[in-house]
C-alpha cells in the first residue's frame, strides 16, 4: 500500500499514540485481564467478601458431576435442535417470498424485522402473557377453535420447545436480511435456464436455490448457534429455569452461581466451559457444513 | 406467476406480517383494558382505560429508569461514535509502533464469546466498588471492537492525497478527522449509532448484576424485576411498564426503519 512506503514522521507515530492509547487501556482493562482472569478464576474459591484461595481443580471436578450443569447442557442441545432447523425453515421461506418485485415490500420486510429491535426483556414478557394458560392469547384462540388449552410454559415436555418457538420468532427478521442478501447473487439466467429444463419449483429450489445460498444458511447456523447459547432472560423471566430445571439454560445456571450463591469461581468455570462448548460446536458444525459445501 | 398465484402469496405474506405485528397491537389493547376485560379476544378495548399506565409509573420509578436509560445509551452511543473514530482513524491512518497489535487484539478479543469474560468483568465492578453505580453501566461499552473494525474499514477507503492536503493546510490529525472525515463518513456513523444504542437500550444481563439500587436500574431491568417481584399484579399493569421501554424504539423505527435494519443486520453479520 502507499502509505507503507513513506517514512514515518515523528509527529504522526506521536499522534497515532495519543489516539489509541485511551483504547489500549480499555482494552487491556476491560477485554484482555477479563480474559486472563477468567482463565485463573477456574482455580479459585471467591465469595467477593472474603479473600480469594486457591481451589485447585475443585471447580472442574464440581462441573464434571454437577447434574445441574449437565441438565442446562442438554436443554441448550433441545433448545438449539428446535430452534436452528425452525429458523432455517423460517427464514428462507419469508425471505424467498420476499424475494421478487412486491408492493409494500418495504412494509412487509419491516414487519418481519419489527421483533428484533425490541428488547428481550420485553418480548419474554409478552410472550409469557401470549403463553399463559388461562387468559393467554394462544389458548384463548385454541379454545375458540375448540381445542383443549394448552399450559405452555408449565409442562416440562413444552416449556423449552416454547421458548424456543418465541426466540425463533424474535430472530427470524434478522435471519430473512442474510437470505435476502444471498438471493440477490443468484443470476437470473441460471433460474431461467432450470426452468427451461422442465424443473417444478420444488425441483428449481432443491437443486438450484437451496446449494446457492449454503454460504448463507452456514451463517445462519453459526450465528443463531452463537446466539442460542446466550440465552437467559427468556427463562429468567418466564420459567425461571423450571419446570422441572427444564428450561434451565447454562447462561442462568451461571447468573444464579455468580449473584444467588456468591461462587466466582464456579461461576467463571461455568463461563469458560460454555465457551469452550460453543467453540467446539460451531467447528464442528462448520466442518460438517464447508464438507457439503466443497460437494 | 398466475393471478391465483400471486393472491396466494399475498395472504400469505399478510399472515406472517400479521404474526410479527399483532402481538404488539394486543400488547397495547391489553394495556388499555380494564382488568375483568384482559381474557378477551377483541382488540379494541370496550372501556378504554389508563389505570394499568397509572398504576406501574406510581408503584415503581419508571420515570427514573426512563432517563438513566436515555443517560446510559447516549453516554454509550456518544463515546463509541467520537472515542471509536479516534481510534479507528489512528489504526487506518496514521503510522506508529504497536498498530498491528492493536489490530490483532481486537479481532481476537471479538472471538471470545461474553459468557467467558462476565464473571471476571463482574469481580473487576465490585472491586472497583462501581455496583449499583452509572460508571459499571457505562464504561465497560465505552469502546466497541465491531464499531472500530466498520469505521477502520471505512477510513481506509478515504484517498490518502485528501489527509495529505489537510496536513499541508497545517490542520492536526483531530480536526482532520472531525472537520473532512466525519462528514463523509455519515453513513457509517449513522449505522455504528444505531446498533450502539439499541444494543445499549435493550442490554439487561450486565445490569441484572451489577446494579441492584432500583434509583440507578435501567429500564429493561426496572421492568423485568418489577414483572418478576410481583409488583406489576396484573397482566395489564406488567405490559405497561414494558411499553415505556417499547414506544420509544417503535417510533424511531417507523420514520427510520431502513437503516435500523441495515445497522442492526449488519453489525451482526460482521460482529
Amino acid at each position: 500500500m502507499h502509505a507503507d512506503v513513506r517514512t514515518v514522521t515523528r509527529s504522526e507515530e506521536r499522534s497515532g499514540w495519543l489516539l489509541s492509547a485511551p483504547y489500549a487501556v480499555f482494552l487491556a482493562t476491560f477485554a484482555v485481564y477479563p480474559i486472563v482472569f477468567a482463565i485463573a478464576l477456574v482455580f479459585m474459591r471467591w465469595d467477593l467478601v472474603t479473600a480469594p484461595s486457591f481451589a485447585g481443580l475443585d471447580n472442574v471436578e464440581l462441573l464434571l458431576q454437577d447434574a445441574r450443569f449437565w441438565r442446562a447442557v442438554l436443554n441448550m442441545g433441545v433448545f438449539l435442535a428446535i430452534h436452528i432447523p425452525l429458523q432455517i425453515a423460517a427464514a428462507l421461506a419469508l425471505a424467498l417470498a420476499l424475494n421478487r418485485k412486491l408492493a409494500f415490500r418495504a412494509f412487509w420486510r419491516a414487519s418481519f424485522f419489527l421483533p428484533v429491535v425490541i428488547s428481550g426483556a420485553v418480548v419474554a414478557i409478552l410472550w409469557n402473557s401470549l403463553y399463559a394458560t388461562d387468559v393467554g392469547l394462544i389458548n384463548r384462540l385454541l379454545v375458540r377453535l375448540g381445542f383443549a388449552p394448552v399450559p405452555w410454559l408449565t409442562d416440562p415436555l413444552t416449556a423449552m420447545p416454547a421458548i424456543a418457538v418465541m426466540v425463533t420468532w424474535k430472530n427470524v427478521g434478522f435471519y430473512v436480511i442474510i437470505y435476502l442478501a444471498g438471493l440477490q447473487y443468484i443470476p437470473r439466467s441460471c433460474q431461467e435456464a432450470i426452468e427451461l429444463e422442465g424443473a417444478s419449483a420444488w425441483q428449481r429450489f432443491r437443486f438450484l436455490t437451496l446449494p446457492l445460498l449454503l454460504p448463507q444458511t452456514i451463517l445462519v447456523v453459526t450465528l443463531s448457534t452463537i446466539n442460542g447459547f446466550q440465552l437467559f432472560i427468556e427463562p429468567y423471566v418466564m420459567t425461571g429455569g423450571g419446570p422441572l430445571g427444564r428450561t434451565y439454560s447454562v447462561v442462568l445456571y451461571l447468573y444464579t452461581n455468580a449473584f444467588s450463591y456468591q461462587k466466582m469461581g464456579y461461576a467463571a468455570t461455568i463461563g469458560v466451559a460454555l465457551a469452550v462448548m460453543i467453540g467446539v460446536v460451531v467447528a464442528v458444525q462448520r466442518w460438517v457444513l464447508g464438507r457439503a459445501e466443497a460437494q | 406467476m398466475t393471478a391465483l398465484r400471486r393472491t396466494a402469496l399475498y395472504v400469505v405474506l399478510a399472515v406472517a406480517a400479521l404474526t410479527f405485528i399483532y402481538p404488539f397491537l394486543w400488547m397495547v389493547s391489553t394495556t388499555l383494558k380494564p382488568p375483568f376485560e384482559v381474557g378477551t379476544l377483541s382488540l379494541i378495548p370496550r372501556d378504554v382505560t389508563l389505570d394499568n399506565y397509572r398504576t406501574m409509573w406510581t408503584r415503581a420509578p419508571f420515570g427514573r429508569a426512563l432517563l438513566n436509560s436515555a443517560l446510559v445509551a447516549t453516554t454509550i452511543t456518544t463515546a463509541v461514535l467520537v472515542l471509536g473514530s479516534m481510534t479507528a482513524y489512528a489504526m487506518a491512518r496514521l503510522h506508529f509502533r504497536g498498530r498491528p497489535l492493536l489490530n490483532v487484539v481486537t479481532l481476537a478479543v471479538l472471538l471470545v464469546p461474553g459468557q467467558l469474560t462476565l464473571i471476571p468483568l463482574y469481580t473487576l465492578i465490585v472491586r472497583l466498588g462501581w455496583v449499583d453505580t452509572y460508571a459499571a453501566l457505562i464504561v465497560p461499552y465505552l469502546f466497541n471492537a465491531t464499531a472500530i473494525l466498520m469505521l477502520r474499514q471505512f477510513f481506509l477507503q478515504i484517498p490518502q492525497s485528501l489527509v495529505d492536503s489537510a496536513r499541508m493546510d497545517g490542520m492536526g490529525e483531530m480536526r482532520i478527522l472531525f472537520t473532512i472525515i466525519w462528514p463523509l463518513a455519515r453513513p457509517v456513523l449513522a449505522t455504528v449509532a444505531i446498533f450502539t444504542f439499541m444494543g445499549s437500550w435493550n442490554e439487561v444481563l450486565w445490569p441484572l448484576l451489577v446494579v441492584r439500587d432500583q434509583q440507578v436500574m435501567t429500564l429493561p431491568q426496572l421492568l423485568t424485576v418489577f414483572a418478576l417481584g410481583g409488583g406489576a399484579g396484573s397482566m395489564g399493569v406488567s405490559l405497561a411498564s414494558a411499553m415505556v421501554l417499547v414506544l420509544p424504539v417503535v417510533i424511531a423505527y417507523g420514520f427510520l426503519q431502513r437503516y435500523f435494519i441495515e445497522s442492526m443486520a449488519g453489525s451482526g453479520i460482521k460482529g
